[in-house]
C-alpha cells in the first residue's frame, strides 16, 4: 500500500475542505482507484461525475498508473483568460 | 519565463519583448474584467492557479504557436484579486506580416482558456460570490457553504 498526497484547487478544494489530501492505494494503482478512494473522503460525494486528473503536471487518464512520488492533482473545470 | 504574475500587467513592456526589426506587425489581445456576468453585477474576479502546471501549459502553448506560425509570442496572465476593467491576461504576438499574427494571437488565447489551469471566482455588488464554471449550464456554481 502506498500513500498519495492529491492537490485540490478552487471549488474541489471548498469540497473537501483541504487544498490536499492523502489517499491509501495498493501498489501500482491507477486513476480509477484514486477517484474511488477519493469520493468516500469527507466531501468527496459532492465531486462530479467525471474528473479531470493531472500526474505530474499532464492530464492523466482512469487506466495512468499511479508510481512513487507522482504529484496528482485534481482540476475544477478551467476557466482562465 | 515565468507566465503568471499577481501585480498588474504591462501591455507595453509584453510588447517591447516581442519587437523585432523584421516583424512588421504586433496584435495584442488584452483580457480586462467585465462588470457584468450572466445578469449579474461584478466587482471583480479572484484568480488562482495550480503554478507549475500552468506555467508547463504556456510554455508549450507558446512553444506550439511558433511551430503553427513564424511569430515570437509574449503572454502573462495575473492571478489574484482583479478589480473591473483591470487585464487579466494579455497575449502580444507579433510577426514579419498581419496574418499571421493576428492568426496566433487569436489561437494563443483560445488555448489560454481551453488548457491553462486557471479558476476564477467572482464577487458581486451584492457581497455573495460564484465559482466561474464555462460547463456549467448558467457559466458559475455555487461555493460551498461553510460547515
Amino acid at each position: 500500500m502506498n500513500s498519495h498526497r492529491v492537490l485540490l484547487f478552487a471549488r474541489y478544494a471548498e469540497l473537501m475542505g483541504a487544498g490536499a489530501v492523502e489517499v491509501i492505494l495498493p501498489d501500482h494503482a491507477d486513476i480509477a482507484q484514486l477517484v474511488s478512494a477519493l469520493r468516500n473522503l469527507p466531501g468527496g460525494a459532492l465531486l462530479p461525475p467525471e474528473l479531470f486528473v493531472a500526474v505530474n503536471l499532464r492530464r492523466a487518464h482512469l487506466a495512468t498508473v499511479l508510481g512513487p512520488g507522482d504529484e496528482i492533482a485534481v482540476l475544477p473545470p478551467l476557466a482562465g483568460g | 519565463m515565468t507566465f503568471l504574475q499577481d501585480a498588474p500587467i504591462d501591455s507595453e513592456r509584453l510588447i517591447a519583448q516581442v519587437a523585432a526589426s523584421d516583424h512588421g506587425a504586433v496584435v495584442t489581445f488584452a483580457g480586462n474584467v467585465r462588470n457584468i456576468h450572466a445578469g449579474r453585477g461584478v466587482v471583480s474576479l479572484a484568480y488562482s492557479a495550480y503554478r507549475p502546471m500552468a506555467e508547463a501549459v504556456c510554455t508549450a502553448i507558446v512553444a506550439e504557436a511558433g511551430e503553427r506560425w513564424p511569430v515570437t509570442i509574449a503572454l502573462v496572465h495575473r492571478l489574484g484579486e482583479i478589480a473591473v476593467g483591470e487585464t487579466a491576461v494579455v497575449v502580444a504576438a507579433a510577426s514579419a506580416h498581419r496574418d499571421a499574427a493576428f492568426a496566433a494571437c487569436r489561437w494563443v488565447i483560445d488555448q489560454v482558456k481551453e488548457r491553462v489551469p486557471i479558476w476564477k471566482r467572482e464577487r458581486y455588488a451584492d457581497g455573495t460570490e460564484l465559482w466561474v464554471d464555462p460547463t456549467a449550464p448558467e457559466g458559475v456554481v455555487m461555493p460551498q457553504a461553510r460547515p
